[in-house]
């Protein structure tokens, strides 16, 4: 029996701003407990809230990269409920009238091709803080250095129809929020936190089955395996004639389970209600046309400009603008002198790994771009340059031909040295000799790589060939 | 003798008479906190100050429901004994600034919830002039204080009368501010969309000192308007080309004899001073208790929540010991019995289902109240004229069984707090020995003019004279 998945994903995301929403205290993550606090994010008596004017821009700016409508007035609320990790007894919100709606993420569905994805709507909150159960033996700590942490909720619309196509949903999204430089979008330290909805329906329903709500997942290969393992269990009950109930399940990263939380079914309602605290947030139609102006170019954007101003391949422009970091780099190579495609291949070959080891890019632009030079002057080998680099990130500050000088790698083309290596490599194979004498002229590239490597990839492979050629006559 | 030493024998001395009145006045119940040594280190550090200021050493009291850091701050609840703020509320900043000395912190209805001050965990306050009377509310404490001459001028705060009441009561001036005018930063909120922080003073001249010297916007209240601190008014001589709005509605048949005597001759004493007198309307006015009672119990539900016992204030654990029972001991045991109704009616009306048919319509219903006024004033009328309750002050323990008679006590200021409306209570003379009110209102932001009027009838009004 086939079964249709339906799955709507709704995403925090952290604003990169230096303080809270509503409150002067440092947002740096990793602080001691309770360290980033005052009387209005401790919920204090008769401290009041100050909407942070950075946090406002930068969800707009999200908004606005997600092609939504940001709306002119919007209005914050409160969400009223008891839990420790909450000051004030209630979070403020935005309910009713939210900072924007209805916008759309494309993207490459793994199964469907090009689709796009609604987003029904943004708004911004400010997040609880955090209980730590491991601290203290038989009791539970509040950390309140999160609380009041600035956050932009995107609720996307029931458009996706995998868990795979999640997972590809999340990742653009993820890329968009970046370039617009809206949020960090780290998982790890929980700037980017997704619920997942899935409800199973036949093919061909309008109507949408009883949903259920996957919670905790700290990687988007554990969303994609969450909703894979929670597909499995209503397809499951579904076809042995039983019926999904609406439940919030958690995610187990190590048994790969879904197990229904242990707090009891209660239909929360969380009263909300204009918070009288907050004169509605209106923004002006210029300062919205002006953040329209100010949006920084977003990925696609930016990979249909590389392919076609750079001319470098299409597959080269989506590796390259996966990360603003490496699109930013490449393009300082490339603006330091180096033709496109080199620079590209460079990027996404021995600067991509490094960057992924150490996520940060250990030379500068301009210094790859000397490097490069080296070769293209025939100063050292291609392969030669692969180890000056692997060198210069140990050493930044050490000039690209100095490195090569001290690890002996400059390219000779001294017809004596040339001479020499060649001598010894046709003495070491004699079959190989007798076989090109022998009309066999394809082994000429077996030679010049074996004098490369005797040489340890010093010599100039542009010299070697004649004076190999002149040796085997 | 130099000038500046004269200053400080003078401020010395102020707190020193002050801590004398404040002792007499115990029996009173009037004062949560205060201490001769708190007092004294006010008058050191106004002494220290390079000018007076406008208030140059006037001690002030203060409710108990806005933060000082020298002393507790317990909102007359037991959930908050003993807890101590480590900020101070701007208003009181400002009037330190200004040369002000804190004397005292009031007694007041938990969480400034009441029409009497009945409703402290710490005993009821006692009307100055009868012990077997309440002084008004919530703001009784600061009232009585003013009224038995123990400090010129006090701060109190309003969500619905709640200083134009007990200003009545006591024979006090009370002025409630604009909506904005004054900041609530450290005013522990009840319904905050009516809070206002206001002031008692003996005298017309002392309240609008006070009230300009804490005015004016402030960045830590993103309510507060982007306006100028109030100037102190000019005082005027007469009323002459004054208008004066009697609205209909709130001179009821059955009105107090007393109560209606004092106005009639408030009426007298306008005409006297040039003032034209003109009937209106507030229709929608007849909605305001009603209309308060689901606004402010809304707000004052979330304001509350706070309240858990898991950072600060009283602590309880319940018998499961799970978070579910520290809440339910903590907030159960914690507030009293008028504060738990208000939580439970403002969480009543807000719940899904039963929203729209109450705090909506409530808001729908404040948006008419507030467009009465907006119409009365529109009509070339500058002042309204109204009693400010309908009784004059009644005995203790005669309506703390039946809240509703209690509520219908602020059936007159309500409607102002709705409408978010400057307004104060002037002493309009005695009814058999108990002070009679008069409340004049203004159009929003017109303080100045409220003042001035009230400056010039406080000058022919004699407060303590028997009307009939």
């Amino acid at each position: 029996m086939t079964w249709e998945t339906v799955i709507g994903l709704e995403v925090h995301v952290q604003l990169r701003t230096r303080t809270k929403m509503f409150c002067g205290c440092r947002t740096t993550f990793g602080d001691p407990p309770n360290t980033n606090v005052c009387p209005v994010c401790l919920g204090l008596p008769g401290a009041l809230p100050i909407p942070n004017a950075a946090a406002v821009r930068l969800a707009v700016g999200g908004a606005l990269a997600l092609g939504c409508t940001v709306h002119p007035t919007s209005v914050f609320a409160r969400k009223n409920y008891f839990y420790p990790d909450l000051p004030k007894g209630y979070q403020i919100s935005q309910f009713n009238q939210p900072l924007a709606t209805g916008g759309r993420v494309g993207f490459d569905s793994p199964e469907r091709g090009r689709i796009e994805v609604g987003i029904t709507r943004l708004h911004v909150e400010e997040d609880a803080g955090k209980l730590i159960h491991d601290r203290f033996p038989g009791k539970t700590a509040v950390d309140l250095n999160r609380a009041g942490i600035p956050l932009a909720e995107i609720v996307g619309e029931p458009d996706l129809r995998s868990p795979a196509e999640a997972r590809a949903y999340l990742t653009t999204l993820r890329q968009i929020l970046i370039y617009a430089e809206v949020s960090e979008c780290s998982m790890e330290q929980g700037s980017l936190r997704v619920d997942a909805n899935i409800s199973l329906r036949r093919p061909g329903d309008t109507r949408l089955g009883t949903k259920t709500e996957v919670k905790n997942m700290n990687s988007f290969a554990n969303v994609e395996r969450a909703l894979e393992a929670e597909r499995a269990r209503q397809a499951g009950l579904l076809e042995s004639g039983e019926r999904v109930t609406q439940v919030t399940l958690l995610f187990n990263a190590a048994t790969g389970q879904v197990k229904p939380t242990r707090s009891k079914e209660e239909s929360h309602d969380y009263r909300y209600f204009p918070d009288p605290d907050l004169p509605p947030l209106v923004l002006s139609p210029s300062w919205l046309e002006e953040r329209r102006a100010a949006l920084p170019e977003l990925p696609e954007a930016r990979r249909s400009r590389l392919e076609s101003a750079l001319g470098i391949p299409a597959y080269d422009a989506r590796v390259l603008t996966s990360e603003v970091a490496l699109a930013d780099y490449f393009e300082s190579v490339v603006a330091a002198g180096v033709e496109p495609k080199t620079a590209a291949n460079w990027v996404m070959g021995d600067v991509m790994t490094t960057f992924n080891e150490r996520g940060s890019f250990p030379i500068s632009p301009v210094r790859l771009a000397e490097l490069v030079s080296l070769v293209r002057q025939g100063v050292v080998s291609h392969q030669a340059a692969k180890r000056v680099y692997q060198e210069l990130a140990l050493s930044p500050d050490e000039q690209p031909r100095a490195a090569a000088e001290r690890l002996g790698l400059l390219q000779v083309s001294d017809q004596g040295a040339l001479g020499g290596w060649v001598e010894e490599v046709l003495a070491a194979h004699p079959a190989e000799v007798a076989r090109f004498r022998g009309g066999e002229a394809k082994l000429m590239s077996f030679f010049v790589g074996q004098v490369m490597k005797r040489s340890r990839g010093k010599a100039d492979p542009k010299g070697v060939q004649p004076v190999l050629a002149d040796k085997l006559k | 003798m130099s000038r500046a030493a004269e200053r400080v024998d003078s401020a010395a001395a102020t707190a020193r008479k002050t801590g004398e009145r404040l002792a007499r006045a115990e029996t009173l119940n009037a004062t949560l906190h205060w201490s001769q040594e708190l007092l004294d280190a006010e008058a050191a550090r106004v002494d220290s100050m390079a000018a007076p200021g406008p208030l140059g050493g006037m001690p002030i009291a203060i409710k108990d429901n806005i933060v000082t850091v020298e002393q507790p701050t317990t909102c007359g609840s037991r959930i908050l004994e003993g807890y101590l703020s480590p900020y101070t509320a701007t208003a009181v900043e400002r009037l330190r600034a200004a040369g002000a000395m804190v004397a005292a912190k009031t007694n007041l209805d938990e969480f400034a919830m009441g029409s009497s001050t009945e409703h402290s965990a710490y005993g009821r306050v006692q009307h100055p002039l009868d012990p077997t009377r309440v002084p008004g509310g919530s703001s009784g404490g600061s009232a009585a204080l003013v009224a038995a001459g123990v400090v010129p001028a006090a701060l109190g705060s309003e969500t619905g009368g709640s200083v134009r009441q007990p200003a009545s009561f006591c024979g006090v001036v009370g002025v409630k501010p604009s909506y904005g005018r004054v900041s609530r930063y450290g005013l522990v909120a009840f319904g905050s969309s009516l809070d206002c922080i206001s002031v008692f003073g003996s005298t017309v001249d002392d309240a609008a000192r006070v009230l300009s010297a804490m005015s004016g916007s402030d960045p830590l209240d993103a309510t507060t308007l982007d306006r100028p601190p109030m100037e102190p008014p000019d005082t005027l001589g007469d009323l002459k080309g004054i208008t004066v709005g009697l609205p209909k509605e709130y001179y009821p048949a059955d009105l107090d004899p007393g109560v209606a005597a004092g106005l009639r001759r408030t009426q007298e004493v306008m005409r006297g001073l040039g003032a034209e007198l003109r009937e209106v309307s507030l229709p929608n006015s007849a909605y305001a208790v009603p209309t308060y009672y689901i606004v402010a119990p809304a707000e004052a539900a979330a304001n509350l929540a706070r309240y858990d016992g898991v950072r600060y204030g009283q602590r309880r654990v319940g018998g499961d010991g799970d978070i579910r029972a520290l809440y339910r001991a903590t907030r159960g045991e914690g507030f009293g019995a008028e504060v738990r109704r208000r939580i439970l009616v403002g969480t009543y009306v807000l719940s899904s289902g039963y929203y729209d048919a109450y705090y909506r319509k409530a808001q729908e219903v404040r948006a008419l109240i507030a467009g009465d006024f907006r119409r009365a004033f529109a009509s070339g009328v500058d002042l309204l004229l109204t009693p400010t309750t309908p009784t004059p002050a009644f005995k203790a323990g005669e309506k703390t069984e039946d809240p509703v008679a209690m509520y219908l006590a602020d059936i007159f200021v309500s409607a102002v707090s709705l409408a978010g409306l400057p307004a104060l209570s002037l002493p309009a003379g005695r009814s058999e020995g108990l002070p009679v009110g008069a409340q004049l209102i203004a159009p929003f932001f017109e303080e100045p003019r409220l003042l001035a009027a009230a400056g010039a009838l406080e000058r022919v009004l004699s407060a303590e004279a028997e009307v009939r």
